[in-house]
């Protein structure tokens, strides 16, 4: 029994993904190795594995590199104003529960301009799906340090290193109430659709960071000028703790060496949604009526 | 590290060098490699992270100026329809397509 015989390279002009990407606007902006193209990539996958229709999912992001990733994917979209994917995914989410609301975009659009957008649509358990990728700086305006720049790492306004400590965005979303809190990185590919396609069945604010090569704009200054190079990092360097009690200690810090970055999904706790308000009719109301009507309101959530 | 369970005849642990009891029956995937040569910017990443190190790169460049990635003489049928250059390449660039359905018969 044998094969059918595989020929060398077949030179094809589409990719099967392209029904779920705008394929007329590819090959895509982005740099050589940048880690974008595998996060919509796996984002696609786990559209078509999701068993809802594409119609049910919208893709929101904000500005930035990682804010292509709305132009690029053929759901309903939207590329909305800096920092400003979380409202404006919010107010879709609340408004229609029945979509699949997932922002794509980056680390300093999310934590750094939305940071505020961030912590209070955590606290509040919108649902929502984050994919935040971590590029350690931003990268479109020219590789300026971020909040999520290490430690000791040069970036063109920290030309002597940067003084500052990184943020620890898994640790941030834990902290402010997320649902679901996972870290990986483009190299880990198949946890990532894992990843998304577990936060696509939860309702509640989810959140997934993912470690993306830089090549130009953080690379160059760090002596990882390749996107080769950073992956390599990510395969020596990574470790996988599922569950992991304890994120705090947990920093990413690609540029020194000596210590391992590690991934997993560290939270997996589903709670109850925020929904929108049933705001009913203005009647005036003396105290011993908001007392009954705040009783019924608490009665009616602890019967639910 | 593990080496050392290997390193020495007396540490090793028979149990640990038994086979797989289907060895004999089991078979490996097979996949076709597809390429998209214009889409591709050079990362090197499927060349690299590929396991059975399957690609090369092409001697011949794309409109961009590019080495694309190709299958290296004599690799024709070692691709195992993994999909990790599929998953990786950021520029949806390459896939592999399983051959294993479409076996001759002998």
């Amino acid at each position: 029994m044998s094969a059918v015989a595989a020929q060398k390279e077949k030179v094809v002009a589409g990719h099967p993904i392209d029904q779920m990407l705008r394929h007329d606007r590819l090959p895509h902006i982005l740099c050589p190795g940048c880690g974008i193209g595998p996060v919509v990539h796996c984002y696609a996958e786990s559209i078509l594995e999701s068993g809802r229709h594409e119609d049910e999912h919208v893709c929101v992001s904000g500005i930035g590199c990682s804010g292509r990733a709305a132009g690029y994917i053929n759901v309903d979209s939207y590329h909305t104003t800096h920092g400003r994917a979380i409202p404006f995914a919010l107010g879709i989410a609340v408004q229609n529960p029945e979509l699949v609301v997932t922002v794509i975009s980056g680390d300093g659009d999310l934590t750094a301009i939305g940071g505020n957008h961030f912590i209070h649509a955590a606290r509040r358990n919108v649902d929502l799906n984050i994919i935040c990728i971590n590029n350690f700086n931003y990268g479109m305006t020219g590789g300026q340090a971020a909040p999520t720049t290490p430690t000791g790492a040069t970036a063109s306004t920290t030309p002597y290193g940067n003084t500052e400590p990184a943020f620890n965005l898994s640790y941030l979303a834990r902290a402010v109430g997320a649902s679901f809190v996972a870290r990986w990185s483009i190299f880990h590919v198949r946890q990532l659709k894992e990843a998304i396609l577990r936060t696509m069945e939860i309702r509640g604010f989810t959140f997934i960071e993912v470690l993306s090569p830089c090549p130009t704009g953080f690379g160059r200054a760090n002596k990882l000028s390749r996107g080769l190079s950073m992956m390599e990092a990510f395969r020596d360097r990574c470790q996988v703790e599922n569950g992991a009690p304890q994120i705090g200690p947990l920093t990413v810090d690609i540029t020194d060496t000596s210590k391992p970055i590690v991934l997993g999904n560290f939270l997996d706790e589903e709670r109850e949604p925020y929904g929108p308000v049933v705001m009913g009719p203005v009647t005036k109301r003396g105290p011993a009526e908001w007392a009954a009507v705040r009783k019924t309101r608490y009665d009616d959530e602890r019967h639910a | 590290m593990p080496d050392d369970i290997h390193s020495g005849a007396d540490s090793v642990n028979p149990f640990a060098l038994r086979q797989p009891m289907d060895l004999d029956n089991a078979k490996l995937p097979r996949g076709q490699v597809h390429i998209i040569p214009e889409r591709c910017k050079g990362c090197d990443y499927c060349i690299v992270f590929c396991p059975k190190d399957v690609l090369v790169n092409a001697k011949a460049i794309n409109a961009k100026g590019y080495h694309y990635p190709v299958v290296a003489d004599g690799k024709e049928n070692e691709c195992v329809h993994c999909r990790f250059c599929d998953l990786i390449c950021p520029e949806m660039a390459i896939y592999t397509e399983d051959l294993s359905g479409t076996e001759e018969t002998e």
